[in-house]
Protein backbone atom coordinates (compact mmCIF):
# COMPACT_ATOMS: atom_id res chain seq x y z
CA UNK A 1 0.00 0.00 0.00
CA UNK A 2 1.48 3.29 -1.14
CA UNK A 3 1.37 6.26 1.20
CA UNK A 4 -0.80 9.07 -0.13
CA UNK A 5 -0.72 12.75 0.72
CA UNK A 6 -3.61 13.86 2.95
CA UNK A 7 -6.82 14.48 1.00
CA UNK A 8 -6.91 17.99 -0.43
CA UNK A 9 -3.12 18.17 -0.71
CA UNK A 10 -0.75 17.03 -3.44
CA UNK A 11 2.84 16.86 -4.59
CA UNK A 12 4.01 19.26 -7.29
CA UNK A 13 6.45 17.67 -9.76
CA UNK A 14 9.08 19.44 -11.87
CA UNK A 15 7.15 20.16 -15.10
CA UNK A 16 4.32 21.85 -13.22
CA UNK A 17 6.66 23.47 -10.71
CA UNK A 18 8.65 25.13 -13.50
CA UNK A 19 5.47 26.60 -14.94
CA UNK A 20 4.22 27.75 -11.51
CA UNK A 21 7.59 29.25 -10.69
CA UNK A 22 7.77 31.12 -14.02
CA UNK A 23 4.20 32.37 -13.52
CA UNK A 24 4.99 33.61 -10.01
CA UNK A 25 8.19 35.31 -11.22
CA UNK A 26 6.21 37.30 -13.81
CA UNK A 27 3.68 38.31 -11.13
CA UNK A 28 6.40 39.09 -8.60
CA UNK A 29 8.09 41.46 -11.06
CA UNK A 30 4.83 43.44 -11.27
CA UNK A 31 4.41 43.53 -7.49
CA UNK A 32 8.00 44.58 -6.86
CA UNK A 33 7.88 47.10 -9.71
CA UNK A 34 4.88 48.75 -8.03
CA UNK A 35 6.79 49.00 -4.75
CA UNK A 36 5.40 45.96 -2.96
CA UNK A 37 8.18 44.27 -1.01
CA UNK A 38 7.83 40.55 -0.50
CA UNK A 39 7.28 39.23 3.02
CA UNK A 40 6.89 35.81 4.48
CA UNK A 41 5.18 35.13 7.79
CA UNK A 42 4.90 31.89 9.79
CA UNK A 43 2.47 29.25 8.56
CA UNK A 44 1.53 28.87 12.24
CA UNK A 45 -0.04 31.69 14.23
CA UNK A 46 -1.57 31.88 17.68
CA UNK A 47 -5.26 31.16 17.50
CA UNK A 48 -6.09 34.49 19.16
CA UNK A 49 -4.56 36.34 16.16
CA UNK A 50 -7.23 34.89 13.88
CA UNK A 51 -9.99 35.06 16.51
CA UNK A 52 -10.03 38.85 16.90
CA UNK A 53 -13.37 40.57 16.50
CA UNK A 54 -12.30 42.42 13.39
CA UNK A 55 -10.71 39.36 11.81
CA UNK A 56 -13.62 36.96 12.01
CA UNK A 57 -11.86 34.31 10.00
CA UNK A 58 -11.17 30.89 11.39
CA UNK A 59 -8.76 28.21 10.45
CA UNK A 60 -9.97 24.62 10.58
CA UNK A 61 -6.53 23.39 11.66
CA UNK A 62 -5.58 23.69 15.31
CA UNK A 63 -2.49 22.40 17.04
CA UNK A 64 -1.04 22.64 20.52
CA UNK A 65 2.54 23.61 21.15
CA UNK A 66 4.66 22.20 23.97
CA UNK A 67 3.35 24.90 26.36
CA UNK A 68 -0.31 24.21 25.63
CA UNK A 69 -0.81 27.29 23.42
CA UNK A 70 -3.36 26.82 20.66
CA UNK A 71 -1.85 27.42 17.23
CA UNK A 72 -3.64 27.57 13.88
CA UNK A 73 -2.47 27.16 10.30
CA UNK A 74 -3.09 30.53 8.67
CA UNK A 75 -6.27 30.64 6.54
CA UNK A 76 -5.10 33.72 4.68
CA UNK A 77 -2.13 36.11 4.58
CA UNK A 78 -4.06 39.31 5.26
CA UNK A 79 -4.48 38.73 8.99
CA UNK A 80 -0.81 37.73 9.56
CA UNK A 81 0.35 40.82 7.65
CA UNK A 82 -2.00 43.00 9.73
CA UNK A 83 -0.45 41.46 12.85
CA UNK A 84 3.03 42.05 11.45
CA UNK A 85 2.29 45.71 10.73
CA UNK A 86 0.96 46.23 14.26
CA UNK A 87 4.15 44.84 15.79
CA UNK A 88 7.00 45.39 13.32
CA UNK A 89 5.77 48.58 11.64
CA UNK A 90 4.11 50.22 14.66
CA UNK A 91 5.48 53.67 13.84
CA UNK A 92 6.59 53.33 10.23
CA UNK A 93 5.39 55.99 7.80
CA UNK A 94 2.53 54.95 5.57
CA UNK A 95 1.41 53.80 3.09
CA UNK A 96 3.01 50.38 3.50
CA UNK A 97 3.16 48.01 0.55
CA UNK A 98 3.72 44.26 0.93
CA UNK A 99 3.38 41.29 -1.37
CA UNK A 100 3.52 37.56 -0.66
CA UNK A 101 3.69 34.16 -2.32
CA UNK A 102 2.62 31.74 0.35
CA UNK A 103 0.34 28.87 1.27
CA UNK A 104 -2.94 29.35 3.10
CA UNK A 105 -4.95 26.52 4.61
CA UNK A 106 -8.67 26.01 4.15
CA UNK A 107 -11.16 23.47 5.35
CA UNK A 108 -12.73 21.32 2.67
CA UNK A 109 -16.02 19.59 2.17
CA UNK A 110 -15.43 15.88 1.82
CA UNK A 111 -15.03 14.31 -1.64
CA UNK A 112 -15.17 17.57 -3.56
CA UNK A 113 -11.56 17.58 -4.67
CA UNK A 114 -11.05 20.92 -2.93
CA UNK A 115 -7.59 21.96 -1.83
CA UNK A 116 -6.68 22.28 1.83
CA UNK A 117 -3.45 24.02 0.91
CA UNK A 118 -3.72 26.99 -1.47
CA UNK A 119 -0.76 28.77 -3.00
CA UNK A 120 -1.64 32.46 -2.95
CA UNK A 121 -0.01 35.46 -4.59
CA UNK A 122 -1.23 38.76 -3.25
CA UNK A 123 -0.58 42.27 -2.07
CA UNK A 124 -1.63 44.41 0.89
CA UNK A 125 -1.67 48.21 0.62
CA UNK A 126 -1.89 49.61 4.15
CA UNK A 127 -2.56 53.24 4.99
CA UNK A 128 -4.19 54.22 1.70
CA UNK A 129 -7.91 54.93 1.84
CA UNK A 130 -10.45 54.53 -0.95
CA UNK A 131 -10.85 55.38 -3.73
CA UNK A 132 -7.14 56.08 -4.43
CA UNK A 133 -5.93 52.96 -2.60
CA UNK A 134 -8.60 50.83 -4.23
CA UNK A 135 -7.57 52.12 -7.65
CA UNK A 136 -3.92 51.24 -6.94
CA UNK A 137 -4.84 47.71 -5.82
CA UNK A 138 -7.00 47.14 -8.93
CA UNK A 139 -4.22 48.45 -11.16
CA UNK A 140 -1.61 46.14 -9.62
CA UNK A 141 -4.08 43.23 -9.80
CA UNK A 142 -4.74 43.71 -13.53
CA UNK A 143 -1.08 44.32 -14.33
CA UNK A 144 -0.23 41.08 -12.52
CA UNK A 145 -2.87 39.13 -14.46
CA UNK A 146 -1.58 40.64 -17.72
CA UNK A 147 1.96 39.62 -16.77
CA UNK A 148 0.72 36.16 -15.86
CA UNK A 149 -0.37 35.89 -19.48
CA UNK A 150 -4.17 35.82 -19.18
CA UNK A 151 -5.91 37.55 -22.06
CA UNK A 152 -9.60 37.39 -21.30
CA UNK A 153 -9.87 37.86 -17.54
CA UNK A 154 -12.28 40.31 -15.92
CA UNK A 155 -12.36 41.75 -12.42
CA UNK A 156 -15.77 42.08 -10.78
CA UNK A 157 -15.98 45.07 -8.44
CA UNK A 158 -18.71 45.40 -5.85
CA UNK A 159 -19.24 46.86 -2.42
CA UNK A 160 -19.78 44.61 0.56
CA UNK A 161 -21.86 47.27 2.35
CA UNK A 162 -24.18 48.02 -0.59
CA UNK A 163 -26.84 45.37 -0.22
CA UNK A 164 -26.94 45.21 3.60
CA UNK A 165 -27.29 49.02 3.66
CA UNK A 166 -30.08 48.87 1.09
CA UNK A 167 -31.95 46.28 3.17
CA UNK A 168 -31.55 48.42 6.27
CA UNK A 169 -32.65 51.63 4.52
CA UNK A 170 -35.86 49.91 3.40
CA UNK A 171 -36.62 48.95 6.99
CA UNK A 172 -35.97 45.21 6.73
CA UNK A 173 -35.46 43.87 10.26
CA UNK A 174 -32.16 42.32 11.31
CA UNK A 175 -33.28 38.67 11.36
CA UNK A 176 -34.78 38.89 7.87
CA UNK A 177 -31.69 40.75 6.63
CA UNK A 178 -29.51 37.87 7.74
CA UNK A 179 -31.71 35.28 6.05
CA UNK A 180 -31.75 37.23 2.79
CA UNK A 181 -27.98 37.75 2.88
CA UNK A 182 -27.48 34.03 3.56
CA UNK A 183 -29.57 33.13 0.48
CA UNK A 184 -27.65 35.68 -1.58
CA UNK A 185 -24.26 34.43 -0.39
CA UNK A 186 -25.23 30.89 -1.39
CA UNK A 187 -26.32 32.17 -4.83
CA UNK A 188 -29.96 31.15 -4.36
CA UNK A 189 -31.95 33.91 -6.04
CA UNK A 190 -35.14 31.84 -5.87
CA UNK A 191 -34.61 31.71 -2.10
CA UNK A 192 -34.09 35.49 -2.01
CA UNK A 193 -37.40 35.91 -3.83
CA UNK A 194 -39.16 33.63 -1.32
CA UNK A 195 -37.70 35.61 1.60
CA UNK A 196 -38.70 38.92 0.02
CA UNK A 197 -42.26 37.65 -0.46
CA UNK A 198 -42.50 37.23 3.33
CA UNK A 199 -41.46 40.83 4.01
CA UNK A 200 -43.78 43.71 4.79
CA UNK A 201 -42.24 45.94 2.12
CA UNK A 202 -43.95 47.58 -0.83
CA UNK A 203 -43.97 45.69 -4.15
CA UNK A 204 -41.70 48.39 -5.59
CA UNK A 205 -39.16 47.89 -2.80
CA UNK A 206 -39.33 44.11 -3.15
CA UNK A 207 -38.71 44.48 -6.89
CA UNK A 208 -35.72 46.73 -6.14
CA UNK A 209 -34.29 44.25 -3.63
CA UNK A 210 -34.62 41.45 -6.17
CA UNK A 211 -33.17 43.49 -9.04
CA UNK A 212 -30.14 45.04 -7.34
CA UNK A 213 -28.09 41.85 -6.78
CA UNK A 214 -28.53 41.04 -10.47
CA UNK A 215 -27.04 44.36 -11.62
CA UNK A 216 -23.68 43.46 -13.12
CA UNK A 217 -21.83 44.53 -16.24
CA UNK A 218 -19.73 47.35 -17.68
CA UNK A 219 -19.97 51.09 -17.02
CA UNK A 220 -23.45 51.10 -18.60
CA UNK A 221 -24.94 49.55 -15.44
CA UNK A 222 -23.93 52.68 -13.49
CA UNK A 223 -26.14 54.90 -15.66
CA UNK A 224 -29.51 56.06 -14.47
CA UNK A 225 -29.20 54.79 -10.91
CA UNK A 226 -31.38 56.82 -8.59
CA UNK A 227 -32.91 56.73 -5.15
CA UNK A 228 -31.06 54.44 -2.74
CA UNK A 229 -28.62 53.37 -5.49
CA UNK A 230 -27.50 56.85 -6.45
CA UNK A 231 -24.69 57.00 -3.91
CA UNK A 232 -23.37 53.52 -4.67
CA UNK A 233 -23.43 54.27 -8.38
CA UNK A 234 -21.61 57.58 -7.84
CA UNK A 235 -18.90 55.84 -5.80
CA UNK A 236 -18.32 53.27 -8.53
CA UNK A 237 -18.29 55.95 -11.24
CA UNK A 238 -15.63 57.84 -9.25
CA UNK A 239 -13.56 54.66 -9.02
CA UNK A 240 -13.96 54.02 -12.74
CA UNK A 241 -12.95 57.61 -13.55
CA UNK A 242 -9.68 57.15 -11.64
CA UNK A 243 -8.68 53.92 -13.38
CA UNK A 244 -6.27 53.89 -16.30
CA UNK A 245 -7.96 52.68 -19.51
CA UNK A 246 -5.96 49.42 -19.45
CA UNK A 247 -7.46 48.60 -16.04
CA UNK A 248 -10.90 50.11 -16.62
CA UNK A 249 -11.54 47.82 -19.61
CA UNK A 250 -11.10 44.79 -17.34
CA UNK A 251 -13.59 45.90 -14.70
CA UNK A 252 -17.20 44.78 -14.45
CA UNK A 253 -19.39 46.24 -11.75
CA UNK A 254 -21.36 43.79 -9.67
CA UNK A 255 -23.97 44.96 -7.18
CA UNK A 256 -24.59 41.40 -5.99
CA UNK A 257 -20.98 40.62 -5.08
CA UNK A 258 -20.65 39.46 -1.47
CA UNK A 259 -17.68 37.87 0.23
CA UNK A 260 -18.06 35.50 3.09
CA UNK A 261 -14.88 36.74 4.75
CA UNK A 262 -15.82 38.83 7.74
CA UNK A 263 -13.28 41.65 7.62
CA UNK A 264 -14.19 43.45 4.38
CA UNK A 265 -15.61 46.93 4.83
CA UNK A 266 -16.13 48.45 1.37
CA UNK A 267 -15.08 47.77 -2.22
CA UNK A 268 -14.53 44.08 -2.96
CA UNK A 269 -13.11 42.32 -6.04
CA UNK A 270 -13.35 38.94 -7.65
CA UNK A 271 -11.32 37.71 -10.63
CA UNK A 272 -12.94 35.72 -13.46
CA UNK A 273 -11.77 34.11 -16.65
CA UNK A 274 -14.22 32.80 -19.25
CA UNK A 275 -12.01 29.75 -19.82
CA UNK A 276 -12.42 28.51 -16.23
CA UNK A 277 -15.62 28.15 -14.24
CA UNK A 278 -14.38 29.26 -10.83
CA UNK A 279 -13.03 32.63 -9.60
CA UNK A 280 -9.24 32.98 -9.71
CA UNK A 281 -8.89 35.28 -6.73
CA UNK A 282 -10.51 37.98 -4.68
CA UNK A 283 -9.84 40.95 -2.49
CA UNK A 284 -11.18 44.20 -1.17
CA UNK A 285 -10.99 46.96 1.42
CA UNK A 286 -10.60 46.07 5.10
CA UNK A 287 -10.46 49.43 6.82
CA UNK A 288 -11.11 48.13 10.36
CA UNK A 289 -8.76 45.15 10.57
CA UNK A 290 -5.49 46.99 11.27
CA UNK A 291 -7.09 48.68 14.28
CA UNK A 292 -7.44 45.24 15.86
CA UNK A 293 -3.65 45.03 15.84
CA UNK A 294 -2.99 48.47 17.25
CA UNK A 295 -2.48 50.50 14.07
CA UNK A 296 -5.84 51.76 12.85
CA UNK A 297 -5.23 52.31 9.13
CA UNK A 298 -7.39 51.91 6.04
CA UNK A 299 -6.19 49.04 3.88
CA UNK A 300 -6.91 47.11 0.71
CA UNK A 301 -5.50 43.95 -0.83
CA UNK A 302 -6.11 40.91 -2.95
CA UNK A 303 -5.01 37.30 -3.23
CA UNK A 304 -4.76 35.27 -6.42
CA UNK A 305 -4.98 31.49 -6.29
CA UNK A 306 -1.80 30.67 -8.23
CA UNK A 307 -2.90 27.17 -9.17
CA UNK A 308 -6.22 28.44 -10.53
CA UNK A 309 -4.46 31.16 -12.53
CA UNK A 310 -2.27 28.41 -13.94
CA UNK A 311 -5.32 26.29 -14.83
CA UNK A 312 -6.97 29.30 -16.52
CA UNK A 313 -3.78 30.03 -18.48
CA UNK A 314 -3.72 26.49 -19.80
CA UNK A 315 -7.46 26.64 -20.60
CA UNK A 316 -7.01 29.91 -22.50
CA UNK A 317 -4.08 28.42 -24.41
CA UNK A 318 -6.08 25.33 -25.34
CA UNK A 319 -9.10 27.37 -26.45
CA UNK A 320 -6.88 29.34 -28.84
CA UNK A 321 -5.60 26.32 -30.78
CA UNK B 1 -37.97 33.12 -34.48
CA UNK B 2 -35.57 30.29 -33.85
CA UNK B 3 -32.21 31.00 -32.32
CA UNK B 4 -29.60 28.77 -30.80
CA UNK B 5 -28.13 29.17 -27.35
CA UNK B 6 -24.75 28.54 -28.96
CA UNK B 7 -25.14 31.72 -31.03
CA UNK B 8 -25.42 33.64 -27.76
CA UNK B 9 -22.30 31.92 -26.46
CA UNK B 10 -24.22 29.78 -24.00
CA UNK B 11 -24.27 26.08 -23.28
CA UNK B 12 -27.23 24.61 -21.38
CA UNK B 13 -27.26 21.31 -19.50
CA UNK B 14 -30.66 19.64 -20.08
CA UNK B 15 -31.82 16.82 -17.81
CA UNK B 16 -32.97 13.57 -19.40
CA UNK B 17 -35.66 11.70 -17.51
CA UNK B 18 -38.78 13.08 -15.87
CA UNK B 19 -37.98 16.74 -16.60
CA UNK B 20 -36.88 16.15 -20.20
CA UNK B 21 -40.15 16.74 -22.10
CA UNK B 22 -41.19 19.84 -20.14
CA UNK B 23 -37.69 21.25 -20.49
CA UNK B 24 -37.71 20.86 -24.28
CA UNK B 25 -41.17 22.46 -24.40
CA UNK B 26 -39.85 25.40 -22.37
CA UNK B 27 -36.89 25.77 -24.74
CA UNK B 28 -39.28 25.75 -27.71
CA UNK B 29 -41.21 28.61 -26.12
CA UNK B 30 -37.92 30.50 -25.69
CA UNK B 31 -37.29 30.09 -29.42
CA UNK B 32 -34.53 27.50 -29.07
CA UNK B 33 -34.64 24.85 -31.79
CA UNK B 34 -34.95 21.54 -29.94
CA UNK B 35 -35.67 19.45 -33.04
CA UNK B 36 -32.19 17.84 -33.16
CA UNK B 37 -32.52 16.89 -29.48
CA UNK B 38 -35.99 15.43 -29.96
CA UNK B 39 -34.92 13.48 -33.04
CA UNK B 40 -31.91 11.78 -31.50
CA UNK B 41 -32.14 10.34 -28.03
CA UNK B 42 -28.68 8.73 -28.10
CA UNK B 43 -26.64 11.84 -28.81
CA UNK B 44 -25.48 13.78 -25.74
CA UNK B 45 -23.86 16.90 -27.19
CA UNK B 46 -25.73 19.21 -29.56
CA UNK B 47 -23.05 21.81 -30.22
CA UNK B 48 -25.07 23.62 -32.90
CA UNK B 49 -27.93 24.24 -30.42
CA UNK B 50 -25.75 24.81 -27.37
CA UNK B 51 -27.42 21.92 -25.53
CA UNK B 52 -25.91 18.99 -23.67
CA UNK B 53 -28.08 16.25 -22.17
CA UNK B 54 -27.40 14.18 -19.06
CA UNK B 55 -29.02 12.66 -16.02
CA UNK B 56 -30.48 15.31 -13.68
CA UNK B 57 -28.06 14.62 -10.84
CA UNK B 58 -25.09 15.34 -13.14
CA UNK B 59 -26.36 18.79 -14.14
CA UNK B 60 -24.91 20.60 -11.07
CA UNK B 61 -21.52 18.95 -11.66
CA UNK B 62 -21.25 20.28 -15.22
CA UNK B 63 -22.56 23.73 -14.34
CA UNK B 64 -20.36 24.17 -11.27
CA UNK B 65 -17.25 23.36 -13.29
CA UNK B 66 -18.28 25.70 -16.09
CA UNK B 67 -18.59 22.86 -18.64
CA UNK B 68 -22.12 24.26 -19.07
CA UNK B 69 -23.05 27.89 -18.42
CA UNK B 70 -26.65 27.12 -17.50
CA UNK B 71 -28.50 24.02 -16.42
CA UNK B 72 -31.95 22.79 -15.56
CA UNK B 73 -32.50 20.27 -12.80
CA UNK B 74 -34.85 19.50 -9.92
CA UNK B 75 -34.74 21.27 -6.58
CA UNK B 76 -34.37 17.80 -5.03
CA UNK B 77 -31.02 17.41 -6.79
CA UNK B 78 -29.93 20.89 -5.69
CA UNK B 79 -30.93 20.20 -2.08
CA UNK B 80 -28.90 16.99 -2.09
CA UNK B 81 -25.89 18.79 -3.63
CA UNK B 82 -26.31 22.02 -1.65
CA UNK B 83 -22.56 22.48 -1.16
CA UNK B 84 -22.00 23.21 -4.85
CA UNK B 85 -21.05 26.74 -5.85
CA UNK B 86 -23.97 27.51 -8.18
CA UNK B 87 -26.46 30.28 -8.76
CA UNK B 88 -30.10 29.29 -8.66
CA UNK B 89 -31.75 31.79 -10.98
CA UNK B 90 -35.36 30.81 -11.52
CA UNK B 91 -38.11 28.47 -10.37
CA UNK B 92 -39.40 26.99 -13.63
CA UNK B 93 -42.59 25.68 -12.00
CA UNK B 94 -42.82 22.32 -13.75
CA UNK B 95 -41.82 18.88 -12.48
CA UNK B 96 -43.59 19.58 -9.22
CA UNK B 97 -43.20 16.88 -6.58
CA UNK B 98 -42.73 16.62 -2.86
CA UNK B 99 -39.82 15.35 -0.80
CA UNK B 100 -41.52 13.37 1.97
CA UNK B 101 -40.97 11.07 4.90
CA UNK B 102 -43.16 8.00 4.43
CA UNK B 103 -43.66 4.78 6.35
CA UNK B 104 -45.94 1.76 6.33
CA UNK B 105 -49.65 2.48 6.82
CA UNK B 106 -51.09 1.95 10.27
CA UNK B 107 -49.29 2.89 13.43
CA UNK B 108 -46.15 4.76 12.31
CA UNK B 109 -43.19 2.36 12.66
CA UNK B 110 -40.81 5.33 12.60
CA UNK B 111 -42.42 6.90 15.66
CA UNK B 112 -42.42 3.52 17.36
CA UNK B 113 -38.71 3.02 16.64
CA UNK B 114 -37.85 6.48 17.93
CA UNK B 115 -39.85 5.95 21.12
CA UNK B 116 -38.54 2.48 21.90
CA UNK B 117 -35.10 2.42 20.27
CA UNK B 118 -34.20 6.12 20.22
CA UNK B 119 -33.16 5.94 16.58
CA UNK B 120 -35.03 5.46 13.32
CA UNK B 121 -33.64 3.69 10.25
CA UNK B 122 -34.38 5.58 7.06
CA UNK B 123 -33.76 4.49 3.46
CA UNK B 124 -33.28 7.14 0.79
CA UNK B 125 -31.57 8.20 -2.43
CA UNK B 126 -31.11 11.60 -0.77
CA UNK B 127 -28.85 10.86 2.22
CA UNK B 128 -27.86 14.48 2.84
CA UNK B 129 -31.41 15.81 2.67
CA UNK B 130 -32.60 13.03 4.99
CA UNK B 131 -29.73 13.54 7.43
CA UNK B 132 -30.37 17.30 7.58
CA UNK B 133 -34.12 16.84 8.02
CA UNK B 134 -33.88 14.44 10.96
CA UNK B 135 -31.03 16.39 12.55
CA UNK B 136 -32.92 19.68 12.29
CA UNK B 137 -36.01 18.11 13.87
CA UNK B 138 -34.02 16.71 16.78
CA UNK B 139 -34.34 13.04 15.95
CA UNK B 140 -31.57 10.51 15.60
CA UNK B 141 -31.68 8.67 12.30
CA UNK B 142 -29.59 5.97 10.74
CA UNK B 143 -29.56 6.75 7.03
CA UNK B 144 -29.40 3.81 4.62
CA UNK B 145 -28.52 4.89 1.09
CA UNK B 146 -30.14 2.84 -1.66
CA UNK B 147 -29.80 3.33 -5.42
CA UNK B 148 -32.95 1.61 -6.68
CA UNK B 149 -36.57 1.39 -5.55
CA UNK B 150 -36.69 2.91 -2.10
CA UNK B 151 -40.21 1.58 -1.48
CA UNK B 152 -38.81 -1.93 -1.11
CA UNK B 153 -36.79 -1.06 1.98
CA UNK B 154 -39.64 -0.62 4.52
CA UNK B 155 -41.60 -3.54 3.03
CA UNK B 156 -38.74 -5.92 3.80
CA UNK B 157 -38.00 -4.60 7.27
CA UNK B 158 -34.70 -3.02 6.18
CA UNK B 159 -35.85 0.35 7.54
CA UNK B 160 -38.68 2.01 9.47
CA UNK B 161 -39.21 4.90 7.04
CA UNK B 162 -38.09 6.35 3.74
CA UNK B 163 -37.29 9.83 2.45
CA UNK B 164 -38.22 10.08 -1.21
CA UNK B 165 -39.80 12.16 -3.92
CA UNK B 166 -43.44 11.69 -4.76
CA UNK B 167 -45.46 13.38 -7.47
CA UNK B 168 -48.87 11.69 -7.33
CA UNK B 169 -48.41 9.35 -4.38
CA UNK B 170 -49.41 6.33 -6.50
CA UNK B 171 -46.20 4.37 -5.99
CA UNK B 172 -46.35 5.00 -2.24
CA UNK B 173 -49.98 3.87 -2.03
CA UNK B 174 -49.33 0.73 -4.09
CA UNK B 175 -46.64 -0.19 -1.59
CA UNK B 176 -48.85 0.51 1.46
CA UNK B 177 -46.82 3.57 2.41
CA UNK B 178 -48.26 6.82 3.73
CA UNK B 179 -46.75 10.27 3.80
CA UNK B 180 -45.87 11.28 7.39
CA UNK B 181 -44.07 14.59 6.76
CA UNK B 182 -43.39 16.88 3.82
CA UNK B 183 -39.80 18.13 3.78
CA UNK B 184 -39.99 20.36 0.71
CA UNK B 185 -41.84 21.03 -2.53
CA UNK B 186 -39.50 20.53 -5.46
CA UNK B 187 -39.78 21.99 -8.94
CA UNK B 188 -37.39 22.39 -11.87
CA UNK B 189 -34.84 25.18 -11.41
CA UNK B 190 -32.63 27.14 -13.77
CA UNK B 191 -29.07 27.20 -12.44
CA UNK B 192 -25.99 29.07 -13.64
CA UNK B 193 -22.25 28.87 -13.28
CA UNK B 194 -21.27 31.89 -11.13
CA UNK B 195 -18.48 32.98 -13.46
CA UNK B 196 -20.66 32.67 -16.58
CA UNK B 197 -23.37 34.61 -14.74
CA UNK B 198 -20.95 37.54 -14.45
CA UNK B 199 -19.27 37.32 -17.86
CA UNK B 200 -22.35 36.45 -19.94
CA UNK B 201 -24.77 38.57 -17.92
CA UNK B 202 -26.70 40.07 -20.84
CA UNK B 203 -27.43 36.74 -22.53
CA UNK B 204 -28.36 35.06 -19.25
CA UNK B 205 -30.58 37.94 -18.11
CA UNK B 206 -32.41 37.81 -21.46
CA UNK B 207 -33.22 34.13 -20.91
CA UNK B 208 -34.28 34.64 -17.28
CA UNK B 209 -36.58 37.53 -18.16
CA UNK B 210 -38.18 35.56 -21.01
CA UNK B 211 -38.82 32.68 -18.61
CA UNK B 212 -40.33 35.03 -16.05
CA UNK B 213 -42.30 36.98 -18.66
Amino acid sequence: MLDRTPSGTRDVLPDEMRELRALMERVRAVFEGAGYGEVYTPALEYERTFARDGARVSSPYRLFDEHGNVLVLRSDMTVPIARMVGSRYATAPTPLRFCYFAHAYHGVRPQRGQSRELLQAGVELIGSAGPAGTVEALTVLCDALDAAGLENYRVGVGDVTLYPALLESLGVEAAARERILAELTSGDFVGVEHELAQLAVSPADAELLLRVPRIRGGAEVLEGLDGPLEQAGAGMRTLLGLLQPRTARRVIFDFGLLHNLGYYTGAIFQVYDPAYGVPLGSGGRYDDLLGEFGRPLPAVGFALDVERVHIALRAEERSRV
Amino acid sequence: MSESLAAQGLRLAVPRGALFADTLDLLDRLGVDTQPVRENDRRLLFAESGIITMRPSDVPTYVEAGAADLGITGKDVLMEQSERALYELADLGYGRCEMVVASLAGEDPAADALRRLGVVRVATKYPRVATRHFLSTGRQAEIVEVKGSVELAPLTGLVDAIVDLTATGTTLRENHLVVRETIAVCTARLIANPVADKLKATAIDAIVSRIAG
